[in-house]
């Protein structure tokens, strides 16, 4: 039987430390994800390291008016958070969209960023996955398509990153904290922590191996009214067909400023700053919101099932932003 | 059933008992986690544990397979593969009789007929030390070609061999002409995908040998098709088979064969000489056991200008097993729910090399409703006449092809009291006439129909001087209320409280019935509990000295000539018992013998993004003597919900290039969520039929599917225009047919936005 040491470490310290001198460790929080994963051997770790007791589980403004989130904040609590409710509704939202009132009791702040993705072939241990093997080959590319990439994919991988809270955190600007076996501290933006596939799909992201996430910083709320919009083959329950976090600031007699990042399309959640310049003053309407969504989707590429996803962004976009604009009280 | 029952003790309904929403009787065991399933029993000692080892091509040979590292394991006590395994039956006949008593050997030989047959099996001492131990075992495959798709292989489909009154093809009249003289023409084709059962409770089982007996605990709606299975498949006797399932998490059809998980166990705890104990994974059910076939259907309607229908005809495709002959009867309900004089249905079968399709909830009328009601409703709207009003014209007198009279058939009565209830008549006729805010909101409706069925079955009763009536017999619960239901009858017969009646069933030792399935339940067991109780309480009043016509059974007494004496006294200490048994008969025959209903559904449509929610659901249905409204609503609401998920959501996925479903877990397997399923109401009219069965009943189960995906479908259509005949109806479907509506220009947003 595939057998495996399990240790409970009492600081933050002691399981940054445990990870580093143990070649096949894994962090175990609310398990949500890892489990499934051993169950079927994708996922084998020979040490499992209980994160559980090591509190990180606190919300706390930090001095420049933003919020600290501890790693170990479970996704109900987050989202119930009056701060979070208050002034990061996106991200409320987002997390609330996501999985199922019992998982997200029991999944983490930091586990949620490092969920793995949904392809079908990843999760079949018979079929070549390069994420799962690197090296073996993309089922999806030529097979069942329907929840994939569509931006910054690869031919080794057309995967997408699952996560709704993710997505928020990018359109935030929020930072991951992390700490490693020596008690290095590290702040990486969340627009640097995902990565796309391109040859090495098995890395996801740009922790190191003797990394441990501590805490999700998010800076000062921004102004303007926030809303994310998640599209989905089912009511509850399923991950995003593509979701679309937006941003805009209305709250003058002209809009100042807009933000738009998208979820389901990619290896990472997707945005693009750049194209965001454009939309500050009287210049947010229907032409340049199209035109950021022309930029959001430069380069974009369908793979058959996946076809509709490309205009799909585009509506939803558009109602995303609608739907921000119509519950601005000052233009009505 | 020769003739039509006449009134009994049921009808005067004494006690109240009969048609009354009373509690599960099983309900407090179930949520305190005291009914025993299949997995959970622990007895004959010591148990071990198996894991099937899944083939993962579904075309070709085992060429090589290595246990060695698997043997090494911790607590591994038996690797079985075709090497090894005991001598077993070939599988079949194909043409059998009971086709779910078939032998069905496992590990027989080194081919690989479909994806996910089992290869190898291992025992250890836990679970989780026999499924380690299964990845290790390396497995060489020589792969051959296979054939997985139906569209692109419709050139090989065959007529399949079809049974006395329930042929392959149907045609009366001359359909092509009579079609093509019509004024107004649908001919449209319809798909729909594999689906799964998906049943709550996986499939699993404990097998243990006693005194050259082989006791199998397993999740089986048909009990005595499982043990003359076993039977068969080992070569012994079936009085050497002993099959339990007392309490089962559903069944949907997917529990009527026995599964490799039943032969494995019974085989590896006669070697191993102790009980072994076999979970199928959430995943191993996609493959391993069987699904809905998927089906191509084109349906024709010709009618006149004002919308009778002249010609109608029905034909559908679907898979089977490369091995199999079974074929989705999608065009039976088309025989029979509308009038017209020239009529063509069509079965053809495509054999596949995907894993084996048998039925599912409503075989037949569950996809073939989907296709057939749409066609009506785009009928309606060419006629220019309410979807109701084109069914009313259609009405048949009698049975269109059998020239038979209907038993009863109440199906415009059940459109018409569900249009009051959902306020049909608010439906705009004219589709994308509805919009809030950024939805557009639609209406449809639909008929509901499927074939009512009696099967032999036997039941044996007995009273003890303690004044309760032991009930005994081989029939199952699948979740559908069966112990609950009978008890009623049971108490209501005889006249003593529920609480005085202890229901025995689940067990092959008890007088056989034909098990849960087909909706045939009910009725079947019904009837034979019902002959039971006649008899006893005949034997009562033999023994109380007063003909039994002069006789009442009431609060555990009888009475009769001026005297009364309680049942628990007259029956002794050595008690009164009775064997009681129903047999079809001619009635089938005389009368055309169908339930009936209507749904009607409303849904939104986001003019943004497609995506299709259901906002509320009325289902009415007619199906004779409802025994339990609550069981009877639960079946019907629970059965319409699987129609939001034919609809809406479910769809395996095939992938031509390994021949298997790709999407084989719940997370990308979609069925409804709570949150998909909004306000689903479902009644019933009074009816009885006394033609159907002694009971007065029909079939509940099945009923609720037929025709719901219809009606969400019709809804779609009427809400934005969008009218999608390849099930399900996902997202990119409706958008693909929905203009970009520029929210951004709509209402509500400053009009400097909008330039």
């Amino acid at each position: 039987m595939k057998s495996f040491s399990f240790e409970q470490p009492a600081t933050v310290q002691a399981a940054a430390a445990s990870l580093a001198t143990h070649a096949d460790a894994k962090f175990i929080a609310g398990g949500t994800n890892l489990l499934d994963l051993m169950k079927l051997e994708i996922e084998a770790p020979t040490h499992l390291i209980d994160i559980n007791r090591l509190g990180l589980d606190q919300i706390e403004t930090t001095d420049d008016g933003g919020v600290r989130i501890g790693a170990m904040v479970r996704n109900s609590d987050l989202a119930a958070h009056s701060r979070i409710r208050i002034d990061y509704a996106v991200l409320s939202r987002a997390l609330l969209s996501g999985a199922s009132g019992q998982l997200r009791n029991k999944a983490t702040t930091g586990g949620n960023l490092l969920q793995r993705t949904r392809c079908y072939y990843f999760y079949d241990t018979a079929r070549p996955c390069n994420k799962r093997v690197a090296g073996s080959g993309c089922s999806a590319v030529a097979g069942f398509n329907r929840m994939h990439a569509i931006l910054g994919a690869s031919d080794q991988c057309i995967a997408v990153h699952p996560s709704d809270m993710a997505v928020a955190m990018r359109l935030l600007d929020a930072e991951v904290e992390t700490i490693n076996g020596s008690g290095v501290r590290r702040v990486i933006p969340i627009a640097e922590f995902h990565r796309l596939p391109a040859t090495t799909p098995h890395l996801e992201t740009n922790l190191r191996r003797d990394e441990m996430i501590t805490g999700v910083k998010l800076p000062a709320p921004l102004p303007g009214r926030q809303t994310y919009r998640k599209v989905r083959d089912r009511a509850s329950y399923a991950f995003a067909l593509i979701s679309v976090a937006a941003v805009i600031d209305a709250s003058g007699e002209r809009a100042q400023s807009a933000r738009i990042a998208l979820g389901g399309v990619a290896h990472k959640p997707w945005r693009v700053e750049s194209a965001e310049l454009g939309l500050s003053g009287a210049t947010i309407n229907v032409k340049s919101i199209d035109a950021v969504t022309d930029q959001l989707l430069a380069g974009a590429r369908a793979y058959s099932d996946n076809d509709f996803k490309l205009a799909l962004v585009r509506r939803t976009v558009h109602a995303a932003v609608a739907e921000i604009l119509k519950n601005s009280p000052q233009w009505k | 059933m020769n003739d039509a029952a006449p009134h009994d003790a049921l009808d005067d309904n004494r006690q109240g008992l009969i048609g009354t929403p009373v509690d599960r009787v099983d309900g407090r065991l179930k949520v305190m986690g005291q009914a025993t399933y299949a997995h959970e029993v622990q007895e004959g000692g010591p148990t071990a544990y198996g894991f099937i080892v899944e083939a993962t091509i579904a075309k070709g040979t085992v060429s090589q397979i290595d246990v060695t590292d698997a043997e090494r394991c911790e607590g591994v006590y038996l690797v079985m593969t075709h090497h090894n395994a005991p001598k077993q039956a070939p599988w079949g006949p194909l043409l059998a009789k009971d086709r779910f008593a078939r032998s069905a050997p496992q590990l027989a030989n080194n081919r690989v007929d479909h994806y996910g047959q089992a290869v190898a099996f291992v025992v250890a001492g836990s679970f989780e030390q026999a499924r380690s131990a299964a990845r290790l075992i390396k497995i060489r495959y020589a792969e051959s070609a296979g054939r997985f798709e139906l569209a692109p292989n419709l050139d090989r489909a065959v007529i399949p061999a079809g049974r006395p009154g329930r042929e392959a093809d149907s045609r009366v009249g001359n359909f092509e002409p009579a079609f093509a003289s019509s004024t107004l023409q649908i001919d449209a084709r319809f798909t729909t995908p594999v689906q799964m059962h998906a049943q709550m409770e996986p499939h699993a089982t404990l097998a243990y040998w006693k005194d050259g007996q082989v006791i199998v605990h397993c999740s089986s709606q048909l009990l005595m098709s499982a043990k003359n299975a076993v039977a068969n498949t080992l070569r012994i006797a079936p009085e050497r088979v002993r099959v339990v399932s007392r309490f089962i998490g559903g069944g949907f059809g997917g529990k009527l064969p026995i599964y490799g998980d039943v032969i494995l166990s019974a085989m590896a705890a006669r070697i191993l000489k102790c009980p072994v104990k076999t979970a199928l994974t959430r995943q191993q059910m996609f493959h391993f056991t069987t699904h809905r076939s998927d089906t191509i259907q084109r349906v024709r309607l010709g009618a006149n200008a004002d919308g009778r229908l002249n010609a109608i005809a029905h034909e559908t495709w679907s898979h089977s097993a490369s091995f199999d002959n079974f074929y989705e009867s999608a065009g039976m309900q088309t025989r029979t729910l509308y009038a017209a004089a020239h009529r063509l249905t069509t079965h053809r079968s495509v054999s596949l090399d995907l894993p084996v399709s048998d039925s599912t909830r409503a075989p037949g009328e569950a996809v073939g409703m989907l296709a057939l009601e749409q066609a009506m409703d785009e009928l309606a709207e060419q006629v220019g006449i309410d979807p109701i009003e084109l069914r009313v014209r259609n009405e048949p007198l009698q049975d269109p092809e059998r020239n038979i009279p209907f038993s009863s058939r109440q199906l415009i009565a059940c459109m018409q009291d569900g249009a009051t209830r959902f306020g049909w008549s608010r439906r705009n006729a004219k589709h994308s006439a509805v919009k809030e805010g950024n939805l557009w909101v639609g209406m449809g409706m639909a008929a509901a129909t499927r074939g009512n069925l009696l099967q032999p079955s036997k039941c044996a009763v007995q009273f003890d001087d303690q004044g309760v009536l032991t009930v005994r017999m081989a029939m199952t619960d699948i979740g559908t209320g069966s112990y609950t239901i009978f008890t009623q009858v049971a108490a209501e017969m005889m006249g003593v409280p529920m609480a005085q009646v202890r229901m025995e069933m689940g067990d092959t030792d008890f007088p056989p019935t034909p098990g849960s399935g087909g909706s045939f339940g009910a009725a079947s067991a019904g009837s034979g509990l019902f002959d039971a109780c006649t008899q006893l309480r005949t034997k009562f009043a033999r023994k109380f000295g007063v003909n039994a016509k002069d006789v009442t059974f009431a609060g555990g007494r009888i009475s009769g000539a001026g005297r009364s004496e309680t049942l628990a006294s007259l029956a002794g200490s050595r008690g009164l018992d009775a064997v009681g048994e129903i047999k079809p008969g001619a009635m089938v025959k005389k009368f055309s013998q169908q339930s009936y209903g209507a749904h009607f559904a409303e849904v939104t449509v986001d003019g943004d993004t497609g995506e299709i929610r259901l906002r509320r659901m009325i289902g009415v249905f007619a199906a004779g003597r409802i025994l339990n409204l609550k069981t009877a609503t639960s079946q019907a609401v629970g059965a319409m919900i699987w129609g939001v998920g034919a609809a809406l959501h479910e769809h395996a996925v095939i992938d031509p290039r390994y021949g298997y479903f790709v999407n084989h877990d719940l997370a990308e397997y979609h069925v409804p969520t709570h949150a998909d399923i909004p306000a689903i109401e479902a009644y019933f009219l009074p009816e009885f039929d006394d033609k159907t069965n002694p009971l007065k009943i029909k079939g509940v189960g099945e009923l609720g599917i037929c025709g719901a995906g219809a009606a969400i479908a019709n809804a779609v259509y009427n809400a934005c225009g969008v009218r999608t005949r390849d099930f399900p109806l996902t997202l990119d479907k409706v958008i693909a047919g929905l203009k970009l509506q520029n929210t951004l220009s709509t209402a509500g947003v400053p009009p400097h936005f909008k330039s």
